[in-house]
């Protein structure tokens, strides 16, 4: 596997909050930060490697138990801290995805990491539904259940757009091995078929992103990036607060009606029937 | 003596592991009263597998009918176990968040629409790969949005279990029903053997296997609600409560702090005894379950 899975999320995390430690009582793997984006407070997560975690299945960079319910713990505060406030001053939640899946191990599966996960997904889409802004900016892998846990929940979802940003269901071995065919018959056949693409600018077909940006070098961003970055996600968040806090929008894009056209037809046919039901 | 004399409510009951998805579908209502739709008739396949040689299904392994449960309205969507392993795809995902959707709105609109899962998934269909998890991803927002007005209930009755990213759906539904047969868990046990190796989860260990995914161990953890038999008339008495109950008041996938503590006190210096940690957390249950 890609040996930068999590160093693209640190940098970047660091890049946008001046921060680079887990907040007290966190576990190494989850660096959270409140810090401003623009002039407004925003809420900051990222999940790491950690290569000390006592989960051993975690150590490079999935997100385990830990690091789902601390997820949940930091967007759950939020939540709770601006309930009474009304919805254009609830803070915006960044999520830097660089997550390599989720934990596959036995002690994870034992304690209920499906719930874990479930947890996490859950924190996420109750704050997008209570009006806060989630945004996701994809740094770096974004894969299968690590992904689901952190940051497929957000209103609008940002990437970079070079060749180390792999957003997918799982990585080329396994999925090759299960639909019983070689890497390169899959990488032939992502090239005609969008959805099975392991390549971010496929991925921009299926209408589910905001926007691709580039920088040189993800790993070392300067600071005009860091700027243009930043000025992104701030207009994410107004078109957020502009939008509806459901997924809806993924499927009204340009994009999304073309390649998602079966979701549409689906929808259409299913609302028709259902009412004369 | 016959098996029959000895255990006659055994072998007289109707199996519903043995029903297909729509047959499973079709016996939770009340009698006569339901409508498929979007069913095989109306030919929404996947797009994706003919263009890779594989054959689709007319209703891509995804039923949803709707009708009365108990008298109350409600919409069950069930997957066929049968077809691509109950996998996700992007029309059975659509159809899933399309219903849950149109229960919302009339839900909201003061018409209660309970929802009943039928999850028999292996999660992710691969060969529909990132439609499939974004699928996913709008289920679970859709469960999320559905369970503050009327109850999901998520059956998981075997053989194929419930597992990948669906497992979340579970996780975020008002109520989980399993039987002994049915197994929740994010990754299978083949999964884990190939990514961590034999020595993490050997997967040929059945024993291994239902101890940690198991319904028994599942419900006697607190992870799911109800352990029901393998008997269609009992399966759809449970479901008919919980859609008489209503909405959950508190979920089990709010309840952070009372599992981040749960998980803060794990010894994971080695592999964790599942007997052992269900009566852990078993005993002190009443503060964790779905309400």
């Amino acid at each position: 596997m890609n040996e930068h899975v999590g160093l693209r999320g640190r940098a970047w995390f660091q890049a946008l909050t001046g921060k680079n430690e887990p907040l007290t009582g966190d576990p190494g793997s989850v660096l959270a930060s409140s810090s401003l984006l623009g002039n407004e407070a925003s809420l900051f997560l990222c999940v790491v490697p950690n290569p000390e975690s006592r989960f051993p299945c975690v150590r490079d960079g999935q997100v385990g138990l830990e690091e789902a319910y601390t997820l949940a713990t930091r967007v759950r505060e939020v939540i709770d801290e601006d309930r009474d406030k009304p919805k254009a001053e609830k803070r915006p939640i960044i999520a830097i995805v660089d997550v390599k899946s989720q934990a596959y191990g036995r002690r994870e599966e034992t304690a209920g990491i499906f719930l874990a996960a479930a947890t996490s997904a859950d924190a996420y889409a109750s704050a997008r539904m209570a009006g806060h802004p989630v945004i996701s900016l994809v740094a770096g892998h974004a894969f299968s259940g690590g992904f689901l846990t952190h940051g497929y929940q957000a209103n609008r979802i940002l990437a970079f757009d070079d060749a180390g940003i792999v957003i997918h269901a799982m990585h080329k071995e396994a999925a090759a091995r299960i639909t019983r065919r070689s890497v390169a018959e899959l990488e032939r056949l992502g090239h005609e078929i969008a959805p099975m693409s392991y390549d971010v600018k496929d991925y921009a077909k299926l209408g589910l992103l905001y926007k691709l940006l580039h920088v040189e070098n993800p790993l070392q961003p300067t600071a005009p990036e860091v700027e243009t970055v930043k000025q992104a996600l701030i207009e994410a968040i107004q078109d957020a607060r502009a939008g509806s806090t459901d997924l809806s929008n993924r499927l009204e894009s340009d994009a999304a009606k073309q390649t998602r056209k079966a979701s549409i037809a689906v929808r259409t046919v299913l609302e028709a029937q259902w009412q004369k039901s | 003596m016959s098996t029959a004399e000895v255990f006659p409510a055994f072998v007289s009951r109707k199996s519903f592991i043995e029903l297909d998805g729509r047959e499973r579908a079709q016996s939770l209502f009340d009698q006569n009263a339901w409508t498929e739709l979007v069913g095989p008739f109306d030919r929404a396949e996947s797009p994706w597998l003919p263009m890779q040689g594989i054959a689709p299904q007319a209703d891509d392994g995804c039923i949803v009918i709707k009708g009365k449960i108990g008298g109350l309205s409600a919409v069950v969507v069930s997957l066929e176990g049968a077809f691509q392993g109950g996998s996700i795809g992007e029309v059975s995902g659509a159809k899933m968040t399309a219903a849950l959707d149109l229960a919302t709105k009339d839900s909201e609109a003061g018409k209660k629409t309970a929802a009943v899962l039928l999850l028999e998934t292996g999660g992710v269909r691969l060969q529909e790969a990132n439609l499939g998890l974004a699928a996913i991803a709008e289920v679970i927002s859709s469960i999320l949005a559905l369970r503050q007005h009327a109850p999901v209930i998520t059956v998981v009755a075997g053989t194929v279990g419930c597992f990948g990213g669906m497992s979340l759906a579970a996780g975020v539904s008002s109520y989980v029903v399993m039987t002994k047969e049915a197994r929740l868990g994010l990754n299978g046990p083949e999964v884990i053997e190939q990514e961590s190796g034999i020595d993490e989860f050997d997967a040929s260990d059945r024993a291994l296997i239902w101890a940690i995914h198991g319904g028994e161990q599942r419900v006697g953890m607190g992870e799911a609600d109800a352990l029901v038999e393998d008997d269609a008339e009992k399966i759809a008495s449970t479901i008919r409560e919980y859609v008489k109950a209503g909405p959950a008041f508190e979920h089990r996938s709010q309840q952070v702090k009372l599992y981040r503590d749960r998980i803060a006190a794990l010894d994971t210096s080695q592999q964790i005894d599942p007997m052992s940690l269900r009566q852990e957390w078993s005993s002190n249950k009443n503060s964790g379950g779905a309400r």
